[in-house]
């Protein structure tokens, strides 16, 4: 039971009422919440406070990367060799593929070139760990330990070694807060790799699973099959794999299909990310109507949950 | 100020801030919807034991920190924690009467009021999430009361 002490909430004379702290407070955080949902006015102020909360990160952050390289540096000897005699197995294969993917490249650029069309290639990339500090347990984010000094920007694609991973949802100085493709807030762009079919993968919550809520049972789409970006959008560059599809179900009567994919990124188990810079695909002569400024808005930016259902 | 006071008022400062440290701590995926909100049952326990110290300025700015370290919309939590700390304030010369159990389910009770606001400006903000998972906090918050309770009478015996 609480202990008692002899002080009590004094009844005169101290500060201002009790009713009149609490309204004013309250009012204080509504109207912050407003001004940071409505009107973004807040950056100022979320700088500074997020400044103050990066030492307590970095603190929460701090035993985790000390274990991590204390059991690194004392792995043993045949743990190392074996691991080391994997990659170079992988890194070969890769070489392989490599050699014949360069030569496709090229001649992709060319054909390109005659349509004029860039394809948006990543060009640079910056490695990013995420930083291992819980933000909600019922949101698909996650925190990364590079930020706007350097040059990370809202809306920037997210990438792992598997594919795509999601896109940065709010620049702090030095983090940055990733939101997950598997988000249930967040939808991107995909197209079938084998049959070309254009549709919208949006995340469902849970991180084996993004849903693809607009594919009329018409569409030619199957389980096994790959989703790549489309570049569309200007978030992500195209061509990089999102998912596979895990289940399509048809049923006569409902217009659209119930399809389900799992993502290819390990989006549960990565502790480390690629921040990508590309230039955006430039629209095609004929679409007058897409302004520069449509073309790189993030379109795929995070959609409100309804539009889900 | 007694000296007893200053004690006092580093314990309730230091006690919340290690209550936010942990909100943020990395728990096992399964453990994760369970974590209870300890930084505001501190600041439950301090307005209940010495409301002239703790007031209701530190709760919000608890509430507001929290905000930024979670990402969230600047001002949730800062709400929900500034609601709970003035019901607690209005209610503490009874609820510090109360046998520890009933103690227990009054705390649950602000728990759900907090949660409440929560749940409620996330769907105005659009984030919506309606499973019933989060709602766990509330039982686990209200299931560590007695050991919070307990904790604190040792340490603010020792402060005076």
């Amino acid at each position: 039971m609480v202990e008692l002490s002899h002080e009590t909430r004094p009844i005169i004379g101290r500060g201002p009422p009790l009713g009149a702290t609490f309204l004013a407070l309250a009012i204080a955080s509504i109207a912050l919440m407003v001004a940071d949902q409505r009107y973004d006015q807040l950056e100022r102020v979320r700088d500074g406070l997020s400044a103050a909360a990066y030492p307590v990160q970095l603190a929460v952050d701090m035993p985790f990367r000390i274990w991590g390289r204390l059991t690194g540096s004392f792995a043993d000897r045949s743990r190392l060799r074996s691991e080391n005699l994997e990659l170079t197995a992988r890194l070969r294969l890769a070489n392989l593929h490599l050699q014949r993917f360069a030569a496709l490249e090229d001649e992709n650029r060319r054909l390109r070139d005659m349509r004029e069309n860039s394809a948006g290639v990543a060009e640079r990339v910056l490695v990013a760990s995420i930083l291992n500090v819980d933000l909600d347990p019922f949101r698909h984010r996650v925190l990364v330990d590079k930020g706007a000094s350097d040059g990370v920007f809202k809306g920037q694609a997210v990438l792992d070694a598997e594919g795509i991973f999601g896109q940065v949802a709010q620049v702090h100085a030095r983090t940055a807060e990733v939101i997950l493709i598997s988000d249930a807030e967040h939808a991107i762009p995909v197209q079938s790799n084998r049959s070309g079919l254009r549709s919208i993968a949006v995340g469902t919550g849970d991180s084996d699973r993004l849903s693809l809520p607009f594919v009329t049972v018409e569409s030619d789409l199957k389980a096994g099959d790959l989703l790549i970006s489309t570049g569309i959008g200007g978030v992500f560059p195209s061509g990089y794999p999102i998912a596979e599809v895990t289940r399509v179900e048809r049923s006569a009567a409902a217009t659209f299909a119930v399809v389900d994919a799992r993502p290819t990124a390990r989006l549960d188990r990565d502790r480390e990310v690629l921040l990508v810079w590309f230039d955006p695909p430039v629209p095609e002569p004929d679409a007058t109507a897409a302004t520069p400024a449509e073309a790189t808005a993030p379109t795929e930016a995070p959609q409100a949950p309804g539009t889900a259902q | 100020m007694r000296a007893s006071d200053f004690s006092r008022r580093l314990l309730y400062w230091v006690s919340v801030a290690i209550g936010l440290v942990l909100a943020i701590v990395p728990l096992p995926e399964w453990l994760g919807p369970f974590r209870p909100d300890l930084a505001l049952l501190a600041v439950i326990y301090w307005i209940l034991t010495s409301p002239r110290i703790a007031g209701l300025g530190y709760a919000w700015l608890a509430g507001l920190f929290l905000d930024v370290l979670r990402g969230m919309t600047l001002g949730q939590h800062a709400l929900g924690f500034v609601l709970v700390a003035f019901l607690a304030h209005r209610t503490q010369l009874r609820m510090r009467m109360f046998p520890i159990l009933h103690q227990a389910g009054a705390v649950m009770v602000l728990l759900a009021v907090y949660h409440f606001v929560l749940f409620w400006t996330d769907g105005l903000t659009g984030h919506g999430y309606t499973g019933w998972d989060r709602w766990l906090p509330v039982l686990s918050g209200a299931l560590l009361w007695p050991l919070i309770a307990a904790a604190g009478d040792t340490l603010a015996r020792r402060a005076r």
